[in-house]
């Protein structure tokens, strides 16, 4: 039976560090870095994660589709919050699937995504979500902090309207530690990279490429798109070369605008590939680390309606300049500022009172009155309207409807990450409303009456005890 | 068939501390201030107090929970102490609690009183709330000054006012105030302020900046009540009696259905009209000689007055620039420098309203003092307008 990819979709955060800031702000010490300070990298606000990432992909993904006929969903990343939390749990809690599916957290390398992928095409049935996220960490003044992003891509996986279907796969496993980060700890540790280009991506990375290219009965020169994704530049260019495949193939590493995003890039590459691929083009993508995973798609003649409607071009095109290096140092905590007596919160969370109510508030699901038709969040016993019970209530997810500003205001008092906290209620056409934070505002043109979609993002991090909780935001429609 | 309260308690005695930084005195010592002030004015001993409500809003930092600290400081040995607490509106809660015990005919004597030591919080501000009255698993949640702020966006909006024309009439709201707490002996601020100053202050939630929000002070402010009756057996001539008190609180039709649009404050408007009725009141912008209003925030109080029936809609920025309000004003409000002047520690400030009212009732207000003082309002707001509470009372003289 064949088995291939439905739709897929990815997210990239919207705030865009200069790499010139970074290299001038560690001139004194690190004058090389100027030679990687083309362009910007991607990186994640205070509320983004792995896992609202891993959101967003799969949101951009799926569509309008109707979910309940998936049975898996896998999230690949080595850069999710918790180490004994399911975090393909919170996916699913968030995109309202249903309570039946398996769910797995997959991890260990930059491979991982591939290799679910991979895994997931070849020995799997039922449709499947198959998602890569990463927020990878680097060290101030390393290579790494110019190089990596943060993202994430998702992909839908099944038998029936395949618009790439698998034609080809190889694996290989080996010791070979081009670098690694001990479990707990914040930043890679890497070695040589002309060792990496030449041992490692070049050997192993281009052994698998032959392999899996012959298992599809593909000649290299036929190959219409090669995904390698490296953080070092030439890598795929080189590894191309030794599988025969010609250089007009090698696809975009994303890194003019974005950056390096590990478990993810394979991902993310090859879902920027199939946004602009066409009928029969042979696709191949591989994942590194600690050996390899390659697979060979063909696009099918679905491949063009199945496009999502934002694709990982427009989400680079929407990438906002940040020059304060400052703020993704505080993002990614490895500044640690004074945010004054305001920060002194105790953010604990009652366990059993976000079970009772994850399906609610995780799924942002309102309910409508079965007497007067009101539709409201939270639901409470009674109607807000007409006071008649709850057991009435239909359920209506609001992430996918459409609302617009009704009040706001910037508090510059409230202790907020990302100052000022923007804030004030959302009105939903349908006619339900809320108080929500809101998101990814330029301020000048935040007004009453703006059109706003939701995002999936961090609420509240709990420092104390190392619990985050989420909840939805809503941000202005570009 | 209820008969409502009016005329049915009259307030025999005041007392309210200094308000502001009283780095000199804890609860224990600003509770006793304006207790033996009420004393000294009602003309009695601590004995002959039948039953009392206290009212603190922030039990995590001074007071605490449960009458407990109030008896003691007090020394309220062996009668019923109740504590009230309905966030900013608690003063006024006290207050009604002691009033409808007396109205019953339950007690004799009752003591209303409200207190708050938010100095010693340690920054400026109100505390920070953990796990409060609101679910944060999905509320945002913003400080006072946001959750206020957004009568601007929604107020501007609905009654097509720039952004600037509104900034200034607030400005002026906020001036006119501090021109008030120049003549405020007991208040926390006393210094005029140039509408230049205001107009430039630091941004603290747009468009609010820093003299559009009402700082935080240290206070307590004490109301003994009783019957007419009793009163004039203790030799009272001169009766204040209340005429109304009126509550108002959110169900979720603000923050949950589209029935409100986010530019008045609509438990303030349900609180008002079944005050008004209560105190027999036809003619509000006529009748009431003052008014003292939660003024927390310098957009609250301007859209107070069309809540409270006395501006027409959308008319208040004209009624506020044109001086309707200030003390020279028809209806002027803030005599005393509002919350804004005066100061707001938050279990006290009803109390403190009803003082003011109380005092220019009696002839007592000294350079404050307004001419021909019949009935008064106060106005007392708690939570934010869209999931709070409106408390209105409203006193004059017994007929």
């Amino acid at each position: 039976m064949t088995r291939g990819i439905i739709a897929w979709g990815g997210y990239l955060p919207r705030l865009r560090l200069e790499r010139s800031a970074i290299a001038a702000t560690h001139a004194w010490m690190a004058p090389s870095l100027k030679g990687l300070a083309k362009g910007r990298r991607a990186y994640c606000s205070w509320d983004e994660d792995a896992v609202t990432m891993a959101v967003e992909a799969a949101r951009a993904c799926l569509g309008d589709r109707d979910r309940r006929s998936l049975t898996k969903l896998q999230l690949a990343s080595t850069t999710v919050p918790f180490a004994d939390l399911q975090s393909s749990a919170i996916v699913a809690a968030a995109l309202r699937l249903n309570h039946q599916i398996q769910a797995m957290d997959i991890g260990g390398s930059h491979r991982a995504g591939l290799a679910t992928l991979s895994a997931a095409l070849r020995d799997s049935a039922g449709e499947t979500l198959v998602i890569a996220s990463e927020r990878l960490g680097a060290r101030p003044a390393s290579t790494q902090e110019m190089q990596y992003g943060a993202g994430a891509a998702a992909f839908l996986l099944g038998e029936k309207n395949i618009a790439a279907e698998l034609i080809g796969s190889a694996s290989a496993t080996s010791l070979l530690v081009d670098h690694f980060r001990a479990a707990g700890v914040a930043h890679d540790y890497f070695w040589e990279e002309r060792w990496v280009r030449d041992e490692g991506y070049s050997k192993i990375g281009g052994a698998a490429v032959k392999r899996a290219l012959a298992d599809a009965g593909v000649a290299g020169p036929k190959v219409t798109h090669f995904v390698f994704p490296a953080p070092i530049r030439g890598v795929s260019e080189a590894v191309a070369k030794v599988a025969g495949i010609a250089p007009t193939a090698v696809a975009s590493a994303l890194d003019a605008d974005g950056g390096f995003t590990g478990a993810a890039h394979s991902l993310l590459m090859l879902a920027n590939v199939l946004d602009c691929a066409a009928p029969n083009d042979v696709i191949v993508a591989v994942g590194f680390g600690q050996g390899s995973d390659v697979i060979v798609l063909r696009a099918t003649e679905a491949i063009v309606t199945a496009r999502p409607a934002r694709t990982i071009a427009d989400g680079q095109a929407h990438g906002v300049s940040v020059s304060a290096y400052g703020q993704m140092a505080s993002f990614y905590g490895e500044i640690d500022l004074e945010w004054g007596m305001r920060a002194e919160r105790d953010t604990k969370t009652a366990l059993t009172e976000q079970y009772r109510s994850a399906d609610q508030v995780i799924g942002f699901v309102a309910g409508q009155c079965g007497s007067c038709g009101q539709i409201q969040f939270p639901q409470l016993t009674y109607c807000v309207s007409c006071h008649a019970s709850a057991s009435g209530f239909a359920q209506v997810p609001l992430a996918e409807q459409n609302s617009k500003v009704l009040t706001y205001t910037a508090d510059s008092l409230m202790y907020y990450p990302a100052p000022p906290l923007y804030i004030g209620f959302v009105q939903f056409d349908n006619g339900a409303r809320l108080l929500m934070e809101f998101v990814d505002v330029t301020a000048d043109t935040f007004d009453v009456g703006k059109r706003l979609r939701m995002r999936f993002r961090i609420k509240e991090k709990d420092v104390t005890r190392g619990y985050i909780r989420y909840f939805w935001k809503a941000a202005p429609v570009d | 068939m209820a008969t409502g309260i009016k005329d049915k308690v009259a307030i025999i005695g005041m007392g309210c501390s200094r308000f502001g930084e009283r780095w000199d005195l804890g609860t224990d010592g600003l509770l006793a201030e304006a207790f033996d002030e009420a004393l000294t004015d009602a003309g009695i001993g601590r004995k002959q107090i039948d039953a009392a409500w206290t009212g603190s809003c922030f039990d995590r930092i001074n007071v605490g929970n449960s009458a407990i600290p109030a008896a003691t400081s007090l020394r309220l040995d062996g009668i019923p102490v109740s504590r009230m607490e309905n966030m900013c509106a608690t003063g006024t809660e006290a207050l009604r609690g002691a009033a409808y015990a007396v109205a019953a005919g339950a007690v004799d004597i009752a003591l209303a009183i409200g207190s708050e030591k938010l100095k010693d919080t340690g920054y400026g501000g109100l505390p920070v709330q953990t796990k409060g009255t609101f679910n944060d698993l999905w509320l945002a949640m913003g400080s006072a000054p946001a959750g206020f702020a957004q009568l601007a966006a929604g107020y501007r909006s609905r009654h097509n006012i720039s952004k600037e024309d509104l900034k200034r009439a607030i400005a002026h709201v906020s001036w006119k105030s501090h021109q008030n707490g120049v003549k405020s002996p007991k208040a926390h601020l006393r210094k005029a302020v140039p509408m230049d100053t205001i107009l430039n202050a630091p941004m603290i939630a747009e468009p609010l900046g820093l003299f559009d929000c009402c700082g935080v002070s240290d206070g307590a402010a004490a109301a003994i009540v009783t019957t007419p009756e009793i009163a004039r057996a203790l030799g009272k001539k001169d009766l204040v009696t209340i005429k109304a008190v009126q509550l108002s609180i959110s169900s979720g039709i603000e923050s949950t259905t589209n029935q409100w649009d986010g530019s008045y404050v609509r438990n303030t408007r349900n609180a008002a009209a079944k005050a008004y009725k209560e105190a027999g009141i036809t003619e509000p912008r006529e009748q009431l000689s003052l008014i003292e209003v939660h003024d927390c925030f310098s957009i609250t109080e301007l859209v107070t007055m069309e809540d409270l029936y006395l501006s027409k809609e959308g008319r208040a920025v004209n009624d506020v620039l044109d001086g309707f309000y200030d003390a020279e004003g028809q209806v002027p409000c803030q005599i005393d420098g509002g919350l804004k002047c005066f100061g707001h520690p938050v279990g006290a400030s009803g109390l403190r309203m009803i003082y003011e009212v109380y005092n220019q009732l009696l002839g007592r207000a000294g350079e404050r003092q307004l001419p021909d003082v019949n009935m008064g309002l106060t106005h007392n707001l708690g939570g934010v307008p869209y999931l709070g509470i409106a408390a209105i009372a409203i006193l004059g003289r017994m007929n």
